[in-house]
């Protein structure tokens, strides 16, 4: 159980993941969109949209640094384990709140305003409904670790996640882990499943290319230059 | 100098009617699907009026198009890329969709299905965005004909910029009507807002697009277009704009809203212009030399210079012949009657417009006076500062005396032209008047009066070696509405995710043409296939049927 729960699934759900954005973007590129409501309203989404996106954004620079980078690194260039951890806890748990407040508006403005509620498809919410567990879970664990306990998963969850990437698997140290984290982590690894089949393929368009590219597009007709798929056909 | 050619049109207001058929046929061709409901490419506004989206004309609002910073370079009027990325999961400018009207349809089925009763059934409006009950309260011609205009008129971006006494006064003073469609600018704001890239000009003829297979819906396109032009498809979440009807073009037809504009009041025809100094004559100080600046920029086809320019950038020769024969060019810089709309936008626009003498006209022809005398007319134009301010606020970005001078010249031409309709002597001192000899004067007549088809619109097809890669945007099958019996529908990801979208082919249109011109109902000689996108309901064409086994052909066409 141990071996399927932590090294099997994580990487069917990691497959998935890769191959099926390759998928996607291969037959959905029309498909490939923010998919966005703020035609219909904008009162609330100019709240909770900002909030959700800017905290989630942070809590990834967060997971960068807390599951990326040993934690010899960090010792390495003077981080103390103390200093380190009031970090992780006041920067960890601010961007936490405003992920989970902006998704709480979100999510509420989604259901209770008409047109954008009969936007949502029924991935949506099966989405929705995952993101919400990662990110309430994941907020449990910056609580757990930190002020009610004292797991350090720098020495657990962290190797075991950069050993999927170097194909050293480490199952015993999640099978350790609190419960709150081995569920967090499963719920965060079955989201990473779903991801390419939701609107979360957006994250992945994000047009950091505009801070570089002229500003006026021409496109031309000449095979050479026209565009980044082939010609259609002539007729 | 690097010579571009643009595809652009021109519009004479004079002869707007207000009858929409414009805004209707493009309506049919292009937006008559689920998510594009109150996507109008083409509209046409009662002037004095709020426009659509409403006031989207007020710029500190809106903030759309470009504008110079305090060093004199252009920006985004709505903040540069960084602001543009900052904003991204909330755009501040964007307009909401009350700001355009909530669509809305009717239980048309409770007139039929309805028992017998003692009232008679109601067909109730219901949104199309929830599918509930809703009240209307606008619609994309709310104010059409200055309907409701003691409401809505102080809200007119125009009419709060010329002095206050006109508002007393406006609504017995004038109205017109103003068709709008995309720029198609020369330097499009919408474009530069995109952060994606999928908004583009084509190089071979200067039409935008927007690549539905790029565009991520961030809607920075909607805020950055101070036209209001570039729409959000709300099913698929995907930009959506004016096409200037490119697969006609390529053909060498004209858009659907000049083919069926009543009026005949469009013109379409090539221009060269100079990318060079495209961003020196959209950074011009004054926003009153900016309708100099644009002219300047469009060169003049007949000079050798020009030409050998244009063949070096392997622009073909009848595209430069066609660029000669141009209306546009003739409209824009021979007989400057025509002026861009709202040159203080920036965006050096490419749908330009002959402002309306008929107000002045119907004021003179009130007093008694003979409207037809251009001393009258000239001492009209010089008097009505109302409508003239009106003009100029939005052709000119206020300077009076542009619009005066080709008001004057619409004023000389109607003089003019009558002494030769009545047979009575031409009076050369008129054209004199205003600059232009009796041949110019003549010439534009005849372009504005006579408008020819074939001298309306000087359309050079696109090189058949081009044609496969300017397609782009496509249409879906006219069946595949929601429930219908297309194929289509909602994919799993939402609106029409996963399907190759039926590509508008070039030769669809050239069969329907074919088809329109041919003399018999049947199918059209030579090809046996039907698409249903270039059918036109007459006949049944050869091969729309399956041949029955042994029986004979298809009820319209002859057997085979």
């Amino acid at each position: 159980m141990t071996l399927f729960l932590w090294v099997v699934y994580p990487y069917i759900c990691l497959t998935i993941f890769v191959v099926g954005h390759i998928w996607r973007y291969r037959y959905d590129k029309f498909g490939w969109t923010t998919r966005s409501s703020q035609l219909y309203e904008n009162r609330l989404l100019r709240l909770g949209s900002p909030l959700f996106h800017f905290g989630i954004l942070a809590v990834f620079l967060g997971h960068v640094m807390g599951l990326g980078v040993p934690k010899s690194w960090t010792e390495a260039v003077g981080i103390s384990e103390g200093l380190y951890h009031f970090f992780a806890v006041t920067v960890g748990a601010i961007a936490g709140i405003c992920t989970l407040v902006g998704m709480s508006i979100l999510i509420y403005r989604r259901r209770t305003t008409g047109p954008v509620f009969s936007a949502t498809t029924s991935m949506d919410k099966v989405m929705y409904a995952l993101l919400a567990l990662v990110i309430v879970l994941g907020l449990a664990n910056t609580v757990v670790a930190n002020l009610v306990g004292s797991y350090d998963y720098r020495e657990g969850v962290s190797i075991w996640f950069r050993g999927i990437f170097r194909f050293q698997t480490y199952p015993e140290l999640m099978a350790a882990a609190p419960w709150t984290f081995q569920a967090h982590g499963l719920a965060a690894i079955t989201l990473f499943a779903l991801w390419p089949f939701t609107r979360l393929v957006h994250v992945f368009s994000a047009p950091l290319g505009y801070l570089t590219r002229p500003y006026i597009v021409y496109r031309s007709a000449k095979p050479s230059t026209a565009g980044n798929r082939p010609a259609r056909r002539g007729w | 100098m690097k010579v571009m050619a643009q595809m652009a049109m021109v519009m004479n207001l004079d002869k707007c009617i207000g009858c929409h058929t414009c805004s209707v046929t493009c309506k049919q061709a292009w937006t008559n699907r689920a998510g594009t409901e109150y996507v109008w490419f083409n509209n046409v506004e009662t002037r004095p009026g709020q426009g659509y989206p409403r006031t989207y004309e007020d710029q500190e609002r809106w903030r759309g198009g470009w504008a110079l910073n305090s060093r004199g370079r252009l920006t985004l009027k709505g903040g540069g890329r960084l602001k543009k990325l900052a904003t991204i999961f909330s755009n501040p400018i964007m307009p909401s969709i009350d700001d355009y009207y909530q669509p809305w349809t009717y239980d048309y089925s409770t007139l039929t299905d309805a028992p017998a009763q003692q009232h008679l059934p109601v067909a109730r409006p219901k949104s199309l965005l929830t599918g509930k009950d809703m009240k209307i309260t606008w619609s994309a011609n709310w104010d059409d004909d200055l309907g409701g205009s003691a409401v809505t008129f102080a809200n007119d971006p125009i009419l709060k910029k010329v002095s206050t006494q006109v508002k007393q006064e406006f609504e017995s003073t004038f109205m017109f009507y103003l068709p709008r469609i995309c720029e198609h600018c020369l330097n499009p704001s919408c474009a530069a807002s995109c952060p994606s890239g999928a908004i583009y000009k084509r190089s071979e003829d200067g039409i935008v697009l927007v690549d539905q297979d790029r565009c991520r819906g961030w809607r920075m396109c909607i805020s950055g277009c101070p036209y209001k032009k570039v729409y959000f498809n709300h099913r698929t979440g995907k930009a959506e704009k004016c096409t200037f009807c490119f697969p006609r073009i390529e053909v060498g037809m004209p858009t659907v809203c000049a083919e069926t504009c009543v009026g005949r009041l469009r013109y379409i025809g090539l221009i060269l212009y100079d990318a060079d100094r495209v961003l020196e004559a959209a950074s011009t100080p004054n926003d009153q030399d900016l309708y100099e600046a644009q002219r300047s920029l469009l060169l003049d086809p007949n000079d050798p210079e020009v030409i050998r320019a244009a063949e070096r950038e392997g622009i073909p020769n009848d595209w430069i012949t066609a660029a000669q024969r141009s209306p546009i060019h003739a409209l824009i810089n021979t007989f400057k009657v025509a002026l861009p709309l709202h040159p203080e936008y920036r965006t050096m626009p490419m749908v330009w417009y002959i402002p309306p003498l008929s107000p002045v006209v119907d004021v003179v022809a009130e007093t008694g006076e003979d409207a037809e005398n251009h001393r009258n007319l000239f001492a009209a134009i010089d008097a009505l500062r109302i409508p003239i301010e009106y003009l100029a606020e939005l052709f000119t970005a206020g300077s009076v005396p542009v619009v005066d001078g080709v008001l004057r010249k619409l004023a000389a031409m109607r003089s003019y032209m009558r002494d030769i309709n009545l047979g009575r002597d031409p009076d050369g001192g008129i054209p004199a008047a205003v600059g232009m000899s009796e041949e110019d004067m003549y010439d534009m007549y005849r372009l504005l009066a006579l408008a020819k088809y074939d001298e309306r619109y000087v359309i050079p097809p696109a090189h058949a070696e081009q044609a496969h890669g300017l397609e782009e945007l496509a249409t879906e099958c006219a069946l595949d509405f929601d429930g219908g019996p297309g194929m289509g529908g909602s994919g799993p990801f939402g609106e029409g995710s996963g399907q190759q979208s039926v590509p508008v082919a070039v030769e669809n249109f050239a069969v329907l043409q074919e088809r329109q011109q041919a003399d018999s109902l049947g199918g059209v000689a030579g090809g046996n296939a039907v698409t249903l996108v270039s059918w036109d309901g007459k006949g049944s064409p050869k091969g729309m049927f399956r041949r029955r086994r042994g029986g004979s052909d298809s009820p319209g066409g002859e057997s085979r």
